[in-house]
């Protein structure tokens, strides 16, 4: 999928990924010579069919999760699953808030969800995890449902 | 307005690289299964044959000869191998690295969607329902190709991938390996499921797979036919077992021997 802009011939490059969290996606692309900015916006069966095939608009944001697409997609997970390993040495530490907030996600893929939370702390030298840094990290890692 | 460049004309690097990530999910699985020496896919083309039941004991006698032998129960929506297996549910331990599959009897290493799901629920997917028939075959194949790539099989002589009945997994199967599988058929005596299997069977030899044999189940007096034999003709391959209703265990170990 490319854009251009007719005007200037010149191939937009993308900008942004946005999930409103109502199924929908907004991506945006930008003219690298007048600066015009365009909106692509999928409707809740074109963003599931990209998401059903495990890919991301725009370029992946985190490494792809053991049973990435199953964990996010299946409404029938059982909740003890899985069993994570316990977090490594060094590993930022979770607010009470936080993990109030970790606590409200489906068992299913919990675990996933924290370690990307923990990884994306981690590489930043973040020292706690809080409701903060998740909405931050929400939205630069375009985390829809996390 | 003049006309507008093509696609093709555009040479810009596409970020979302979607073939590119398709990519990198072949790549996976091409790596997760570089230590299995061997992937046989047992299909049928006909429902109620036997498949699983075939499949878990084969897997077993595998096992007590003293090769490493996995098991993906790829029938998605009806999984049935963990109960074969003698497998009860566990969290299957997860780290970023993979995985664990399940170990069930004679160490047969298993994974299969029924570790996943609520106990009797059905494989039901987040979306938009109303549409659900555009996307939920693009999340099954995601969902076998997590299965696959995903787990920590570890070396393994041989992995063996229940398929559904039907074609579809198996065509799935062949777009995520790259490459066609070898394939191990069964079905029964009847000419019903002759009819069904030999579908199957062309629609493997067109997609390159090695036809293994043929597996004749619930060979008795219950069911009157000659779907092994006929079959074992049109495609020039052996049956390689013929399955009593009530087997002994030497029947899975010569099975097995032959494989």
């Amino acid at each position: 999928m490319k854009f251009l802009c007719v005007d200037c011939d010149r191939q937009m490059a993308f900008e942004e990924r946005h999930l409103p969290g109502d199924g929908t996606l907004a991506a945006t692309f930008k003219c690298p010579t007048c600066g015009r900015v365009v909106g692509l916006l999928t409707n809740p069966m074109e963003t599931q069919l990209v998401s059903s095939l495990g890919v991301e608009i725009g370029g992946r944001t985190v490494p792809e999760q053991p049973l990435e697409s199953v964990r996010k997609m299946v409404s029938t997970g059982r909740d003890d699953a899985f069993e994570e390993a316990p977090a490594s040495n060094g590993a930022p530490a979770w607010s009470a808030e936080a993990q109030e907030r970790l606590a409200r996600v489906p068992n299913f893929v919990r675990g996933m969800v924290k370690r990307i939370y923990g990884d994306y702390a981690k590489e930043r030298g973040i020292a706690e995890i809080t409701p903060a840094v998740m909405d931050t990290a929400r939205g630069e890692l375009g985390l829809e449902g996390m | 307005m003049p006309p507008i460049r093509t696609y093709h004309q555009l040479t810009d690097a596409d970020r979302s690289g979607l073939p590119q990530q398709i990519g990198a999910q072949r790549r996976r699985v091409a790596d997760r299964l570089a230590a299995v020496g061997r992937v046989i896919a047992v299909m049928s083309g006909k429902g109620g044959v036997g498949k699983s039941y075939v499949t878990a004991h084969l897997a077993r006698a595998l096992a007590r000869s003293g090769r490493a032998v996995g098991v993906l129960d790829a029938d998605l929506n009806g999984p049935t191998i963990p109960r074969l297996l003698e497998i009860e549910h566990s969290p299957l331990p997860t780290s970023q690295s993979g995985i664990e599959p399940a170990t069930g009897a004679d160490g047969v290493k298993s994974i299969s969607m029924a570790m996943l799901l609520e106990d009797g629920a059905p494989l039901a997917f987040k979306g938009p329902s109303a549409e659900s028939f555009v996307w939920r075959g693009a999340m099954e194949a995601a969902a076998l190709r997590e299965l696959l790539g995903d787990v920590a099989w570890g070396a393994l002589d041989t992995l063996l991938l229940d398929l559904p009945p039907g074609m579809q997994r198996y065509i799935e199967l062949c777009d995520i390996l790259g490459a066609a599988p070898a394939v191990l058929t069964v079905t029964i005596p009847t000419a019903e499921s002759r009819d069904a299997v030999r579908r199957a069977m062309r629609a493997a030899v067109e997609h390159g797979s090695p036809l293994l044999g043929i597996v004749e189940n619930m060979v008795g007096p219950q069911f009157v036919g000659t779907a092994g034999d006929d079959l074992a003709d049109e495609f020039a391959v052996p049956v390689l077992a013929r399955i009593p209703w009530h087997p002994a265990p030497d029947t899975w170990n010569e099975l097995g021997a032959r494989l």
